[in-house]
């Protein structure tokens, strides 16, 4: 039996070094296209404000690149460190996409983005732009790998128990590969990475436009970012994660948390829009429902059912049990009892080992649980429910609120009018958190919903940490807060001075900040003081 | 047959092995450069230069690292389990040691502040230094053996703590792998920097390459002498399924040069690394640098497989339960996926150094202080 404190602080010191990570993820999986977009444009029209907004939003890029690349590296290390059993129980399956997202991805993405800030000087335009398009390449096909991996997690196909290796194998390479929940994952979140780059690029440039500082500038990055955006939102509500939901019982109880649906409701299901769901009396209290909408949402049809928690729960009771008998004949089999009859008993209950290992969290021998432990088991079998309620609510919104942004956005932007329109300017910059909300929230919901497993219904998060003592984790938790903290706020330092500055970081003298500190040279020289001289230069310029 | 189990067992040693060296002669120059940041660099403009050699290539080859990583978790996931737990501090330690590198060569230069370019540097040294430091550090203590062992579920157990890491021995390792890497950098620094920063990395070269001979020289007697190595008695065929519980190891003292004894050609291994460091010394001060670049890559093989031809079939031997020990034979992934990972391997890796030699001639110029004020914006 692992001390249930470092398991419970191993988990905090992923979930906490995971979501800090995927800060700086989307960005750079949406921006690097739109870099991608931008340096097109300059390479086709030869216009040098296409290179400067390539190299502005590059700059501000890297920032956050960066950290992407700091963090990421703890991710690569913490699952040997702090979940070891993990790595040992599914490294067959498992790391095979991570090793192969090294190799195909992101040595692509980091061999290229060294060259796309330090190769200006030393590509032709069209190399320059074949860098930045293999950087956008090599980063997106890294999320695809990373959510085949994840998606095992979710979903575990291609692969079966062996006894002998006390492990999960592969049986299957394309089955892992073509795995659907990972697939609608990997179009969901680089989706979402899309947006949060345009609502990144669309906000800071309604900044300058509310300031009235380089507006040429400003506008032609607005424009590409809406268009990018709406694309990019429709496509993430549309193409949403829920189609992911229907295979595999850890989707199934994952959606039925979310919907806080206890009972199985007849077909189509309502949807549950404000309620206190609680665990302890596995009900939803004050529940305000609106007829059908679930149903529809989740199986896209008006005559299948969404499964309560309460009969899934019933389903884990009798797969606990079936566990314990796999977990009998599995000692057997490992302690040279290995005859036809005891293969075949395992063989019928292998299925079930994970959640007999469930039980681990209560005694070591799950095959000798009592009935106490095995009802504490079936409450561990579903995750807490509210945190994913609110959650789940708190993405939606996030993502139909940018929805109706980018709509307007676009609309006004096509109209010609978006620079008037100063309230749509600043929802624009004041929702800039926005997609990191939905972004976060999300990724909770995906994880924070697989529990109680760390590999769905095949190895429970209590079983995969590492044999460490909860002292280990205090100091390592703490050195990642204080060192975490610190980077974040030196990386909003240098994001908001870089933003704030604009263009004119580039230095390039056709900006606003170095256009007004020309103009005062240019007055105390005694030449005509130009106030609204800024970014003038290109305001007239084939817009 | 190439894809019989066995045989890909013995590959995926022989991979793990190339991608470490890929990571040593890359990466790990990168770090020798890092270390090497605040003693050769006088002024602000010479540490943009000694940055900016690596500045587009640091992050590409840091992925050699990373890889190798990924790769011990799919190829040997008992191995990544054992030793990333194990040594838990020591892997923190480099991993926070490994944070200040990417932030410090992208946001050093964008603020023009002198107290903040001096604190990144040091942090540049930190996440150079550290790291060559630890991982020379944890080969020492896989050629004395770990404290661990498996449960019949092969729960891995760590048993020692995370002082008794830096024992002397281990400690020497590390100054041979700090040793190595610096050199490797200096003699880069050496080819690509103007002056004054080149002659003071020919200098550097010299001694640190001297240094590292010796510790060499010396690790190689300790280890013949004063460490003990471990011996496989028995074990299933080499291509039955992994289990690492069904053999039986003993402690040997001069296990380590079973391999030596029994194949001389593997002598080759430590012959390399001597001759390399010593050409590369010596080119390097012949302003040959570019030969001594390769040399000094050269060596650094030398030194790695001088350390893996001493330990095979070991990868993490238990000096508290050798029956525990992992080796090549039964710590690996299945058939299946070996065989998946070395097309992967098969098919990507030679893309990879296609592409990184492009860059690398892309960006091959000496770096200048003028150059740097050119492009003051731009560059690192």
């Amino acid at each position: 039996m692992l001390d249930s404190a470092m398991v419970e602080l191993s988990r905090w010191q992923f979930a906490i070094t995971a979501m800090y990570h995927f800060l700086f993820v989307p960005l750079t999986l949406g921006l690097s296209w739109m870099l991608v977009i931008m340096e097109s444009v300059y390479v086709m029209t030869g216009r040098p404000i296409y290179r400067d907004m390539t190299k502005f939003w590059g700059k501000l890029f890297g920032i956050n690149f960066a950290l992407g690349v700091t963090t990421g590296l703890t991710m690569e290390f913490q699952f040997g460190t702090n979940w070891a059993y993990y790595s040992h129980y599914v490294g067959d399956v498992f790391g095979a996409p991570l090793a192969i997202e090294g190799l195909m991805a992101f040595f692509l993405e980091s061999t290229f983005i060294g060259l796309f800030f330090l190769g200006w000087e030393r590509l032709s335009k069209r190399q320059h732009l074949m860098v930045t398009f293999l950087t956008a390449v090599g980063s997106n096909l890294s999320a695809m790998w990373i959510l085949i991996a994840n998606g095992w997690m979710q979903h575990p196909v291609g692969s079966e128990f062996s006894f002998e290796t006390m492990r999960m194998e592969m049986v299957s390479f394309s089955e892992v590969l073509f795995n659907p929940v990972a697939q609608v994952k990997f179009v969901h979140t680089v989706a979402a990475g899309y947006v949060t780059a345009a609502m990144f690029v669309a906000g800071i440039s309604a900044y300058y436009m509310l300031k009235g500082r380089d507006l040429a500038f400003a506008k032609r990055s607005f424009s590409v970012a809406v268009g990018f955006g709406l694309a990019s939102i429709l496509s993430v509500i549309l193409l949403g994660d829920e189609s992911g939901y229907e295979v595999g019982d850890v989707q199934k109880v994952k959606l039925a948390a979310i919907e806080a649906e206890w009972h199985t409701e007849p077909a189509p299901a309502a949807f549950t829009a404000f309620g206190l769901p609680s665990n302890e009396d596995e009900e939803t209290h004050d529940a305000i429902k609106i007829p059908w909408l679930m149903g529809l949402i989740a199986t896209r049809s008006l005559n299948q059912e969404v499964t309560g928690l309460k009969e899934l729960m019933v389903e884990h009771e009798i797969r606990i049990r079936s566990g314990m008998i796999a977990y009998e004949y599995l000692q057997r089999l490992r302690t040279g009892q290995d005859t036809e009859g005891n293969r075949a008993v395992f063989k019928d209950h292998m299925d079930d080992l994970g959640y007999g290992l469930l039980l681990k969290a209560y005694i070591d021998n799950p095959a000798e649980a009592t009935e106490e432990q095995i009802q504490m088991a079936v409450k561990d079998s579903i995750p807490e429910v509210a945190p994913l309620f609110w959650t789940f609510r708190v993405m939606v919104a996030a993502g139909f609120w940018m929805l109706l942004l980018f709509v307007l956005g676009f609309y006004y932007n096509a109209k010609r009018q978006v620079q008037d329109k100063r309230w749509l300017l600043r929802a624009f910059l004041f929702s800039i958190p926005v997609p990191w909300i939905a972004a976060e929230t999300g990724w909770f919901v995906a994880e924070f919903g697989r529990q109680p497993w760390a590999i769905g219904e095949v190895l429970p998060t209590s079983v995969a940490a590492s044999s460490l003592g909860a002292n280990d984790l205090i100091i390592s938790l703490s050195a990642f807060i204080i060192f975490y903290t610190l980077l974040f706020l030196i990386e909003m330092y240098l994001m908001f001075k870089f933003g704030r500055q604009g263009p004119s970081s580039l230095h390039t003298g056709k900006y606003h900040f170095e256009q007004a500190s020309a103009s005062q040279t240019d007055t105390t020289a005694g030449g005509a003081p130009s106030a609204t001289a800024p970014a003038s230069q290109y305001r007239g310029e084939g817009s | 047959m190439i894809l019989d189990y066995e045989v890909l067992k013995l590959v995926w040693w022989l991979l793990v092995g190339v991608l470490f060296i890929g990571f040593a002669v890359t990466d790990g120059m990168d770090m020798g450069v890092g270390t090497l940041l605040p003693f050769l660099g006088k002024d602000d403009d010479e540490r943009r230069v000694i940055i900016n050699t690596v500045g587009p290539h640091w992050d590409g080859n840091q992925v050699w690292l990373i890889t190798a990583g990924g790769a011990i978790f799919a190829a040997w996931p008992l191995v990544y389990a054992t030793a990333f737990s194990g040594f838990y501090f020591a892997m923190l330690l480099a991993l926070f040691a490994l944070f200040f590198r990417p932030v410090g060569f992208d946001y050093r230069s964008k603020i023009q502040n002198k107290t903040w370019r001096n604190a990144w540097d040091w942090g540049l040294f930190i996440g150079g230094a550290v790291p060559a430091l630890v991982f020379g550090i944890a080969f020492g203590n896989l050629l004395q053996g770990v404290p661990f062992h498996l449960d019949e579920l092969l729960r891995p157990y760590y048993t020692g703590s995370f002082f008794g890491l830096l024992n002397p021995f281990a400690l020497l390792a590390g100054l041979v792998s700090l040793g190595m890497l610096t050199m490797h950098g200096a003699i880069w620094l050496q080819l690509r920097t103007g002056e004054p920063v080149a002659t003071r990395a020919k200098h550097w070269a010299k001694i640190v390459g001297l240094a590292t001979i010796a510790a060499f020289a010396l690790a190689g007697i300790w280890l013949t002498l004063g460490v003990d190595g471990f011996k496989v008695v028995s074990m299933p065929p080499l291509d039955a399924i992994p289990n690492p519980l069904t053999k039986e190891v003993v402690i040997d003292p001069y296990g380590w040069l079973t391999n030596y004894r029994q194949y001389p050609w593997t002598l080759l291994f430590p012959i390399l690394g001597f001759a390399g460091l010593g050409l590369a010394i010596s080119l390097s001060m012949r302003d040959r640098a570019g030969l001594g670049l390769i040399m000094s890559g050269l060596g650094i093989t030398g030194i790695i497989m001088t350390a893996g031809a001493a330990m095979f079939p070991f990868i993490m031997p238990s000096s508290s339960n050798p029956n525990s020990s992992l080796i090549a034979w039964d710590a690996t992934s299945s058939h299946l996926t070996l065989t998946v990972m070395f097309w992967a391997a098969v098919i990507f890796i030679p893309i990879i150094l296609i592409y990184t030699t492009w860059t690398y001639t892309k960006m091959w110029r000496r770096v200048t202080v003028e150059e740097i004020r050119a492009q003051d914006t731009l560059a690192y």
